[in-house]
């Protein structure tokens, strides 16, 4: 069924009992060219990339639980391109531009909203950073501009400029950056992957893949083997679980994330802010939640909820920078499961094993990298090498000391 | 004004008025109103306006439950929007309006998203505003944003006074009422310390809405007597007005105490209990029918708790709806207050319990409400399908009850379903087995179950924390029995039937989610934003699942349930932040000369949680480059002195001291004589270059390693981490001493001059017995203890002294005084940094984390021929690249033109591409010495290219500048200086 | 920031040494590998505002109830023998 306002009145003036299902529930099928374990984001991107832009039909999506329950699902759904690094830059900027046509290539409104952001900043050194960031930008092709305290004030004029500890100095900001309703990117791609042929499994679980000298034909799930040509993991929080069947030891911790929003208010925030001198970020949504959310808890966990200490931590920077928010209310708060690599940076490569690839290591910055990260993991799958924007994100790179580490922590995943 | 009689209630004192105002209008409530009692009491039933089709709605319930009542709160300095009505207590002079409507709430404009609803039904946004794109941010969203929101928040800044605290419990219990009660009795009394919490501003839960006997004496009787009790107990802790909002890891529970103290606003409580009990009873819900959602249809308890505890009489004709036993109690008590209970419609065949002053309408049900901004009649249906109308005023409505066990989910269990109360119960398999559930919240419905369960549950709880219960007495109660069908929803009828009442979500939203298969719970939820308003669900969510489970022919345990998840209520921000707010944030670190700078002239910077004096204006000086190019020409040509205390100093004593140093830093130390300084190059394990510092030998076995000011901490817990989990062997003691020694640099062609007027006489400091890079411990002034090493950041004869902090604002006093016949000054971060930039020194722009021993140009510092932190993953492939980045210094041809830190590198006929992209800016400034721009950079192949022109590029600002590259080190590349 | 400071798995009180075969492949896995275990994981935490011991904490990652608490010391003695 194709989406829009006819349809609308069409379904309405009749009772709104035609609409059909968003993705169908298909039998499974013994063999599938391409499975991609994890119905995330990423996953469903990928599947749809596939059919899409690669010509591959016959393919596969199983998710254990329900489809976009994942991280996709647990974010402060934040897009921006505003990397330092030339390596992420150039990929986070073709994934905002996929962001810029997503709607009408998926025929789904997923309310990409480029209501910008804004990143603060507090002192000299934060400056200076901030310029070189910007320039890799616009180097990149993106787009980038460097507010001064006014200009901050008169989009911002709520903001702390009289008793801040550290005194608002300027910001980084992306026009193009802003929000997209993040459970509708999951359901728009599943909806666009499955008009494809895509087949879409919820409730199904890989147990455990086959393999036969070498390479990998398929997966034991709970609904019985399937056979495959490839396999492709994306299964953020559960990478190392689910690629420890296939031997592999990852530089890949899971860490909990949490996210607050508040009660819905009338609109005050226009954009996206982040705070320069502790963590904090926040946007209001359509609904008029405010949106928000700070650091990892910063310990191992595969629980998908947080301590008390990150909602003070987060509610004291937020209110540092803006303390006119301070009577709203917190209505929910929550958790994911982040796989932290090493650097910072993902990981979308080959695995040892022939026909098994995977896709990983997003840490917190997976949701703005949905459609890109499909697109390039569909590359990999479907030719085989990696596409040019994501040859960097290689496992071997540890190895060989090519570390892509935006915020120059070292090897300690909950520094990034 | 409207006239107000009441019921007589000893829970309202009327003869204390309270006076206040709602939309404008002025009203009397009484003492133990809620703002939601007064306006019933007043006859006002319409509250405000639903979320997204903008319904007129009255109040439901008469707790944290209500979706409906909700408004803005009127205070001096701000408002405070979605302030739910029926937990609010009224205060003289309370002033509330409606939310979500305009102009009033009567007549509201937005109301057309009514009309409109066939086409704006669960997810149609969907579905459409695609085209054209650009549309989204300038059209459609717009619209959308300004209508949805409830209340609107005042954007100011007026501070609460909130406070945190802390507290400690054996038990804690969560609610007041008979089971919360009765389970502090039994806890209290066999001296276990007990917390007891109430939401509430009264204690006794649904104790006060009920006209209930215990032990021979009416309930609220019981309440008091049972609180005097407990309040005669020392163990036992009783805090009304308390939110418990979370339950958090290893026994940890947020809680809100409000508007209980006269300076203190709201207290955050983090509770630390060996062991809780859920005593938060449950919540009755609505069945859905057609037009459920007009105002004067509500919860059948909370009708009967109006009555009872508020004594409110504005009920003049009222229906009952049920498929349970509950509402009969709501009849009889309507009946004994002589107000008008014109009958029970019962979905059942044969209700038990019949009185017979009640009618009862048998297998029937209420399939449709009419009237205008507030009911006036509803439709019932019996088993032949014969439809009459019944006028009414009000309808309540009992479709059953909730156990509250929120709090049991958000450690991650489960609830479990209960076939026989047709409701979730709190899950057993507790991860923590750190919490039980009693009572009502339990799922015993009756008070005679909850007494019982909730003796149990104590018992069990006292035993796990190995304590003999002392003696008690469960009070008598009458046996009763509790009755219900399932019957969720009523499916006759075509119009809207609401499940959500806040979030507008009704039967038909959820048949069409199911139909576009958006069947699991939580895509439910998410696509028709069911339970996800200020009331969390909670008289909406096992509703909606239900009606789930009907249309997938499944048992609702088969369709699933969802996780609750903190806060139990919204909490406002700033509960959460206690007096950690604006100049609070974060601590700020004063240096030891902090007062002194300020008397004479300096300006200040931000350093971490440092401030740190950046430059001293003099009187004439109107720039602060003109105060800065001042002090670095004062150093460099006579002397001065700048506060380097923020300085990370390590202590480390021990017989393998030296050993442990060595294998901390990647060059050598092995070889490090007593009396002398060295400069040390600190990696991490993966080869990269972590901090550097400087480390003087004082004796044998002692030495003192200074850190960068920003990785002080970092760098300590680096050094704990090596001795104690690396190399436990080791003699080695360590100990910051970071704020115990002031440190002052004392640097310029002067500086000996000035060393040799403060440090006792009896030490000798020429250049031959003290030559750079020597150290000593002396004394100053007449035998003040110090340590003196001759290191040099800024390129000039320099000294770094050490002394006690308490000495160090004297010493500056005395500084200027002995260097006054050669214009000694204080020199600030600023000019400290432009002449380390002179002197190509690397610091924290420099040092930023991917940055390699031979990016700096110090690769030949990475001794291979002993192990050291870092030494073999600095020589992977990716770190040892021979066309990597070098540091470099950069000239601007045009020496007026600023070089920008941030800047990029491109060779100067190549375009301004990510390929080209050939290294940045790091550090700039004005040299004085120079009299020219000059910067530090990484370039690619850097020190290959010594003369040539580069581009430094700077989009961002739309600047470009050519440069030429040179040796980063712009003064005094042969350190000639430093030995003079 | 908390009391207490959590670094990672406690496979880091492990370090390889320097000059064995293959040194660059060990310290590579030492540094970068991580089991990740979803259940009973043994992790380094610092006792920073305390008494700045190094802690090996037995929890388990799935519910974060923590099971054992060891000093680092005490760890790496019984590693030696």
């Amino acid at each position: 069924m194709s989406y829009n306002i006819f349809q609308i009145i069409k379904e309405g003036l009749k009772g709104n009992m035609g609409w059909v299902k968003t993705w169908r529930n298909p039998n499974i099928k013994k063999k599938y060219d391409v499975i991609i374990i994890g119905g995330g984001g990423h996953g469903l991107a990928t599947a749809f990339y596939l059919a899409k832009e690669f010509n591959i039909k016959n393919i596969a999506v199983l998710e254990k639980n329900w489809i976009g329950g994942g991280n996709v699902g647990r974010n402060t759904t934040i897009i921006r391109s505003n990397y330092m690094l030339n390596e992420n830059e150039a990929f986070y900027e073709f994934s905002l531009k996929l962001w810029e046509g997503l709607e009408k290539q998926i025929n789904y409104n997923a309310m990409v909203s480029q209501r910008g952001v804004l990143n603060i900043f507090h002192s000299d050194a934060q400056k200076d950073s901030f310029i070189r960031r910007g320039n890799s930008m616009i180097i990149n092709g993106a787009d980038a501009e460097l507010y001064d305290l006014n200009k901050i004030k008169s989009i911002y004029p709520f903001l702390d400029y009289q008793n801040a500890r550290f005194p608002i100095k300027g910001g980084l900001f992306q026009k193009r950056g802003g929000t997209v309703r993040h459970d509708a990117v999951a359901w728009g791609y599943a909806h666009a992957a499955d008009k494809l042929g895509v087949d879409i499994f919820q409730n199904c679980e890989v147990n455990n893949f086959k393999f036969k000298s070498g390479s990998c034909v398929g997966v034991e799930t709970n609904r019985g083997f399937i056979k495959a040509n490839k396999v492709g993991c994306a299964v953020a929080g559960s990478t190392s679980l689910l690629l420890s069947k296939a031997d592999m030891v990852l530089p890949i911790e899971s860490h909990v994330l949490q996210a607050f929003v508040s009660e819905s208010i009338k609109p005050i925030i226009p954009g996206v802010i982040t705070f320069g001198a502790g963590h904090f970020y926040i946007s209001q949504s359509d609904k008029g939640g405010l949106v928000f959310g700070g650091d990892i808890d910063g310990y191992n966990s595969y629980a998908q909820r947080g301590n008390l200490d990150i909602l003070e931590d987060v509610c004291e920077s937020g209110l540092a920078l803006m303390p006119s928010i301070s009577k709203a209310r917190l209505l929910r708060m929550w958790g994911g499961v982040m796989d932290m690599t090493m650097d910072g940076s993902p990981i979308i490569d080959k695995t040892h094993i022939k026909g098994l690839y995977m896709n990983a290591g997003w840490c917190y910055g997976g949701f703005k990298a949905t459609p890109a990260s499909g697109w390039c993991f569909a590359h990999l799958i479907a030719k085989d090498y990696s596409h040019s924007l994501s040859e960097n994100f290689k496992l071997d790179r540890f190895k060989n000391g090519y570390m892509i580490d935006e915020k120059g922590q070292g090897a300690q995943p909950n520094l990034h | 004004m409207s006239k107000m009689n009441r019921i007589k209630s000893s829970l309202i004192d009327t003869k204390k008025e309270i006076n206040f105002v709602f939309n404008g209008k002025k009203y009397k409530g009484f003492k133990g109103d809620t703002l939601g009692s007064a306006l019933l009491a007043n006859n006002v039933k319409l509250i405000g306006r639903s979320f997204k089709y903008h319904r007129p709605r009255g109040i439901i319930s008469h707790g944290s439950e209500e979706p409906n009542g909700l408004v803005e709160l009127i205070n001096e300095h701000y408002n405070e929007p979605n302030t739910k009505i029926t937990t609010l207590e009224l205060y003289e002079g309370l002033k509330a309006k409606s939310q979500n409507c305009w102009p009033s709430v009567k007549y509201d404009l937005m109301s057309i998203n009514d009309k409109l609803s066939n086409f704006i039904s669960a997810g149609f946004y969907y579905k459409t505003f695609m085209w054209p794109s650009s549309f989204w941010e300038k059209i459609y969203e717009p619209v959308i944003r300004k209508a949805a929101g409830l209340g609107s928040l005042t954007l100011s800044n007026c501070d609460r006074n909130s406070e945190k605290g802390y507290l400690h419990c054996d038990v804690l219990i969560i609610g007041s009422g008979p089971s919360g009660l009765i389970s502090a009795y039994i806890a209290g009394v066999s001296g276990v310390r007990v917390l007891l919490v109430e939401e509430d501003f009264i204690f006794g839960g649904s104790l006060n809405n009920e006209t209930l006997t215990i032990s021979d004496m009416p309930a609220i009787d019981w309440v008091k007597f049972i609180i005097k009790e407990l309040s005669k107990l020392k163990n036992v802790k009783l805090m009304n007005k308390t939110e418990l909002i979370g339950m958090f890891d290893h026994g940890v529970f947020g809680a809100i105490e409000k508007n209980k103290y006269k300076k203190i606003d709201q207290i955050f409580w983090k509770i630390t209990s060996k062991k809780t009990l859920l005593c938060s009873g449950s919540t009755e819900r609505l069945i859905p029918f057609q037009n459920n959602d007009l105002p004067g249809i509500m919860l059948s308890n909370s009708i009967r708790s109006f009555v009872n505890r508020w004594g409110v009489k504005s009920f003049k004709k009222v229906l009952l709806f049920t498929n349970n036993d509950d509402a009969y109690s709501t009849a009889i008590n309507l009946i004994d207050n002589e107000i008008d209970c014109i009958g029970i419609v019962d979905i059942r065949d044969k209700p038990k319990n019949v009185d017979p002053k009640i009618k009862v309408y048998t297998n029937s049900q209420v399939i449709n409400a009419y009237g205008n901004l507030k009911l006036q009649s509803v439709d019932v249906v019996n088993s032949d399908g014969k439809i009459i109308n019944i006028e009414c005023d009000f309808l309540g409505v009992s479709g059953g009850w909730n156990p509250n066990i929120h709090i049991s989910c958000h450690t991650g269990v489960k609830p479990e379903w209960n076939n026989k109360i047709l409701a979730f119960t709190p899950g057993k398999k507790n991860i923590s087995t750190h919490l039980e559930a009693a009572g009502s919240a339990n799922g015993k419905f009756t008070l005679n179950e909850c007494f019982n369960d909730s003796e149990i549950k104590t018992i069990k709880i006292l035993n796990e924390l190995k304590i003999k219960p002392k003696k008690y007495v469960i009070p008598k109660t009458k046996k009763e029995t509790f009755n219900i069908d399932p019957f969720w929803f009523v499916k006759q009828g075509s119009k809207r039937k609401w499940v959500d009442l806040q979030n507008d979500v009704t039967v038909k939203d959820i048949e069409i989610a199911y139909n576009e298969n958006f069947r699991s719970v939580e895509h439910l939820k998410r696509y028709t934003t069911l339970g996800m308003g200020t009331d969390q669900g909670k008289t909406s969510n096992v509703t909606g699942l239900a009606i789930l489970a009907n249309l997938s022919n499944k048992s609702i345990p088969e369709v699933g349930t969802t996780i609750f998840r903190p806060p139990y209520v919204p909490v406002s921000l700033d509960a959460f932040v206690g007096s950690v707010t604006s100049k609070n944030y974060k601590p700020t670190r004063l240096t030891p000369t902090n007062s002194w700078a300020q008397a004479n002239g300096a300006s200040f910077v931000e350093s971490g949680l440092w401030l740190r004096a950046e430059w001293y204006t003099k009187k004439n000086e109107k720039h602060w480059r003109e105060s800065v190019d001042r002090e670095v020409n004062s150093v460099r040509n006579s002397v001065g002195f700048c506060d380097v205390s923020t300085l990370g100093k390590i202590d480390i004593q021990g017989r393998d001291a030296q050993k442990f140093i060595n294998k901390i830093y990647s060059n050598g130390f092995a070889k490090l004589p007593v009396g002398k300084v060295r400069y040390g190059l600190m990696l991490r394990e993966d080869g990269l270059v972590m901090d550097d510092g400087t480390t003087a030998r004082m004796g044998e076995d002692h030495f003192i390693m200074t850190t960068t000011t920003i990785n002080a901490e970092s760098v300590y817990r680096h050094l704990e981490f090596c001795h104690q989990c690396l190399w436990p062997e080791m003699d080695v003691h360590l100990i910051s001493t970071t704020d115990a020694w002031a440190q002052i640099a004392i640097a310029g062609p002067k500086s000996r001059k000035i060393m040799s007027k403060i440090v006792d006489e009896q030490f000798d400091i020429s250049n031959e017995n003290f030559p750079f890079m020597a150290c000593k411990e002396l004394t100053i002034c007449g035998g003040i203890t110090a340590r003196l090493f001759r290191i040099s950041f800024s390129g000039e004869l320099a000294y770094e002294l050490s002394i006690p902090t308490q000495y160090a604002s004297s010493l500056v006093t005395h500084l200027m005084e002995v260097g006054k016949e050669d214009n000694i000054v204080p020199y600030g971060t600023e000019a400290l940094g432009v002449m380390r930039i002179e002197k190509g020194h690397a610091a924290g722009a420099e040092l930023n984390g991917t940055i390699s021993a031979l990016n700096l140009n110090m690769g030949k510092m990475v001794s291979s021929k002993k192990d050291s932190i870092g030494i073999i993953l600095s020589k992977r492939e990716g770190l040892c690249l021979p066309d990597g980045l070098r540091l470099i210094g950069l000239k601007p041809i045009n020496p007026k033109n600023q070089l920008i830190s941030g800047s990029h590198l491109f060779n100067e006929n190549d375009t301004k591409k990510p390929e080209n992209d050939m290294g940045y800016v790091t550090s700039s400034c004005y040299s004085p010495t120079l009299k020219s721009f000059i910067a530090l950079a990484f370039l690619k192949n850097g020190n290959g290219r010594y003369g040539e022109k580069i581009k430094v590029s700077n989009p961002i600002l739309k600047s470009e500048d050519l440069a030429e590259i040179c040796n980063p080190v712009f003064v005094d590349p042969n350190g000639d200086r430093l030995r003079e | 920031m908390g009391e207490f400071i959590y670094y990672g798995d406690a496979s880091l009180l492990k370090r390889p040494k320097w000059d064995d075969k293959n040194a660059e492949d060990k310290f590579y896995k030492y540094l970068y590998l991580r089991k990740n275990i979803a259940g009973i994981h043994k992790e380094l935490w610092f006792h920073q505002q305390g008494d700045r011991s190094w802690l090996v904490v037995t929890r388990n990652t799935k519910n974060h109830e923590i099971l054992k608490v060891e000093l680092a010391t005490e760890v790496v003695k019984g590693l030696d023998k």
